[in-house]
């Protein structure tokens, strides 16, 4: 949908009360509202971090965006950003903290390392990208992206929100709706995705037979 | 510099024949103890030749020699050079060492790491746990046989990408498609999670005494992190409470355990640099500084002289900035949201932008090779650096002073709160300006100098008291001696060339061993390397001060209230992506 045309309600106003009047549409009202005041979870885990604090100082000044207020709880926050290396140990808590994050709710994955495991994707106690686990709206790119780039991000995502529907979006649908809740990790002898239990099961049990055979 | 020669110096071998051995392997130093004289040798070394400070404990996996080896490095806070001693056990399990934690209480959490790491039980150590791991999980990462799940070669430069340059994805070639690896038979539904009872079991616990007329209490076990605001990244703690006094507190770390050691020795020595930068995140340049000098150790090679002036420029402005982000972040801990840090964010932005304008990148510098740094710093930045020297930053420093010190709330919160003392410091191997602030006059850059600190006219920062205000007031001398080394570099600096080596992609360094450290902002930063001639490094260790210095944190807080362990973690000027590597 074309961004204009979002508030052109194809309604004309009448010229004497121009000035005191204006015409949206609830889509776009209730768009700008959340877009402008997006408030990210008060949550670093590496590098990024750093330049995520960076961004919010007086230089590049992130409150521009309405995008100041971190919370440090998840009960009241809109936006996860995952500022760095996924780590497996790490990995439970920050599931545990999404799954406590009220809807409507977005992830914004900062950095090489959130996005894909970045120079330490090789390493053993590492998640290879958030997006193994949770839904990811936005990569920025860096490593560590500058406040620049972070911001440019965080505008993206502002440009998604704008696009939302309040007819479409997965929150207010009922039947659809699952909680969005993702199940647990547990640290076993590596990072076990319960949702893969029986593929896992099948393939140890694959791997036994191959070795004895 | 620490030659072989001087190490000798103390003759070990003399003191304990038939149980010490001198270290004969080429380009090795140090000497080789008996593994049932270990204890013994070690309260020699610190009580008869005076070496009190044992920094460094690491394992090496001699794999074709079948030989497990822990190498210890100890110093004296005096100053001079160390001495390494090794231990060389068969490489078979269970191997065992006997913990040396009554000696030195500083090695405990480098003891775990290296049972966590390499599987070497330490006998007599109170609480052995994994420490960067989690219980449960499978094998021990560091040995040689041990392979990660996305393994590909041995060594880099890998053959799929080199010089072919195809592009796989590690997925592909992993049957579970994943970074993930389970024994075989592993069946995920009938695992028991572990509940950590271990870790409740090691803290302290309170109970409950009936005493006649007083009320009956009972202690709460707190945890806090990973996710907390204060804990300065993904540090989790896990507090025994008595209303609001600590009584127990355990340190639960490896949340950002990205592997570097193991990344580190399949890499060639080059490639290092990069991932250097990403340990203590404030300070790269000091992190690439610490790994350059380990490596030129190695090779023997001399640093071209305006390299050294360069290097030394870069690592004491990211010194000030970082002091300047703890005393912000210190504010922020006490209550004091946002503004102090505001303006200590102002100051760091104007060094990164020198850092950027140097190297390309304002946090992850890259910047030193092996020999010299990558790029030469061109007039303006000179200027730039100058103008900030000898104009702003003091006048800046000035300012924060003025503004904090004269407020009252904050001088109620920090004088009179005891950090340590001296003698619990150096016991814990605390180093940096936490070791100073205590009254010990130890500074690397004056007790063991490197690169070219011998030739600046500064003093070491001390204080003496070893509570909360010293450790605070110690940050604002250090960025006070810091700025005089710069002006002195500033003036000092000559023209030429900025590399004494040829650029190369693999550097040739030839078999041996070296223990490089430098004064990093938060302590000793140091490097193990064992090379074996071949082009990557053998052994690739990083000995983090945050994750040494934080050794202590259970004896700081034992006794305090639980608001002030905020500030006192602080006090320590942790940074998890160097605490956890």
């Amino acid at each position: 949908m074309d961004y204009e045309k979002l508030s052109l309600p194809n309604y004309n106003i009448p010229d004497d009360i121009q000035n005191a009047v204006a015409i949206t549409t609830l889509d776009r009202l209730y768009n700008w509202g959340r877009r402008s005041s997006v408030w990210p979870l008060m949550f670093g885990l590496a590098c990024c971090a750093i330049e995520m604090i960076a961004a919010q100082t007086a230089r590049y000044d992130l409150a521009r965006f309405g995008m100041e207020v971190m919370r440090p709880t998840p009960r009241q926050a809109d936006m996860m950003l995952v500022s760095g290396t996924v780590t497996k140990k790490m990995l439970p808590s920050i599931i545990r903290l999404y799954n406590q994050m009220p809807e409507p709710k977005y992830v914004v994955a900062m950095g090489a390392c959130a996005s894909s495991g970045g120079p330490f994707k090789e390493g053993y106690n590492v998640v290879a990208g958030i997006d193994k686990f949770l839904p990811v709206d936005v990569y920025i790119p860096g490593c560590p992206p500058t406040p620049q780039a972070l911001i440019a991000g965080l505008i993206k995502l502002q440009e998604k929100i704008d696009k939302e529907s309040i007819k479409t979006v997965r929150w207010y649908n009922k039947e659809k709706f699952d909680g969005n809740y993702v199940p647990m990790p547990i640290l076993g002898p590596d990072l076990i995705d319960v949702r893969r239990n029986a593929e896992i099961r099948d393939i140890a049990s694959a791997k036994a037979t191959q070795e004895s055979a | 510099m620490a030659t072989a020669l001087q190490t000798q110096t103390v003759d070990l071998v003399a003191r304990f024949p038939a149980i010490v051995t001198a270290d004969a392997r080429s380009g090795y130093t140090g000497f080789i103890v008996n593994k049932e004289n270990l204890v013994e040798v070690a309260t020699a070394v610190r009580d008869e030749f005076g070496f009190d400070l044992l920094t460094a404990v690491t394992g090496v996996d001699y794999i074709a020699e079948n030989k497990m080896e822990v190498v210890y490095h100890a110093y004296k806070t005096i100053g001079g050079t160390g001495l390494a001693f090794k231990v060389q056990v068969e490489r078979v399990d269970p191997i065992e060492v006997p913990s040396l934690i009554n000696i030195w209480a500083g090695v405990d959490f480098q003891e775990r790491e290296a049972w966590d790491l390499y599987g070497i039980k330490f006998t007599g150590h109170p609480d052995l746990r994994r420490i960067l791991m989690w219980e449960g999980y499978e094998g021990h990462p560091l040995r040689k046989d041990w392979k990660e799940p996305f393994f590909e070669e041995e060594t880099k430069p890998f053959k799929s990408r080199w010089p072919e340059g195809k592009h796989t994805f590690s997925e592909e070639k992993n049957p579970f498609r994943d970074n993930l690896n389970f024994p075989k038979d592993f069946d995920p539904e009938k695992y028991i999670v572990n509940k950590e009872e271990d870790l409740y079991a090691s803290l302290e616990r309170y109970t409950t005494k009936d005493v006649e007329g007083s009320m009956k209490t009972d202690h709460i076990v707190v945890n806090m992190g990973p996710h907390h605001p204060s804990t300065h990244g993904v540090l989790r703690v896990a507090v025994t409470l008595d209303g609001e006094t600590i009584i127990g507190l355990k340190p639960v770390m490896g949340y950002l355990h990205r592997n570097h050691d193991k990344i580190g020795e399949r890499n060639t020595y080059l490639q290092n640099i990069p991932y250097t930068d990403r340990l203590d995140y404030f300070n790269s340049m000091s992190n690439n500084f610490g790994y350059a000098i380990t490596v030129e150790k190695l090779m023997n090679i001399q640093v071209a002289e305006r390299a050294e002036y360069i290097r030394v420029i870069m690592a004491e402005l990211s010194r000030v900035q970082n002091h300047l982000i703890f005393i912000g972040m210190l504010m922020n801990d006490l209550g004091a949201m946002y503004t102090p840090s505001l303006y200590a964010f102002e100051e760091r932005e104007l060094i990164l932008d020198i850092f950027e304008a140097v190297s390309g990148a304002r946090m992850m510098c890259n910047y030193f090779r092996f020999g010299g740094v990558v790029r030469d710093v061109p007039d303006f930045a000179l200027k730039k650096i100058h103008d900030l020297v000898t104009d702003r930053l003091p006048a800046k420093t000035d300012e924060m002073e003025r503004f904090l010190n004269e407020n009252e709330i904050l001088m109620a919160r920090l004088k009179g709160i005891h950090v340590l003392n001296a003698e619990e410091a150096i016991n814990y191997s605390v180093t940096g300006p936490v070791l100073r602030a205590t009254g010990v006059p130890y500074d690397l850059r004056r007790a063991d100098p490197y690169s070219i600190y011998d030739r600046f006219d500064f003093d070491v920062a001390v204080r003496h008291n070893g509570d909360m205000m010293d450790n605070y007031l110690i940050r604002f001398d250090e960025i006070r001696q810091s700025l005089r080394i710069l002006e002195q570099a500033l003036k000092q600096i000559p023209q030429g060339p900025i590399n004494s080596q040829k650029p190369a992609y693999q550097v040739r360094v030839p078999a041996g061993e070296a223990y490089g450290r430098i004064e990093s902002p938060k302590g000793e930063l140091g490097f193990y390397v064992v090379s074996n001639g071949k082009p990557n490094p053998y052994r690739y260790h990083v000995r983090p001060a945050s994750f040494v210095n934080l050794t202590a944190i259970e004896s700081i807080c034992r006794g305090t209230k639980i608001a002030d362990f905020v500030a006192l973690l602080a006090m320590l000027d942790i940074v998890m992506g160097e605490l956890d590597r």
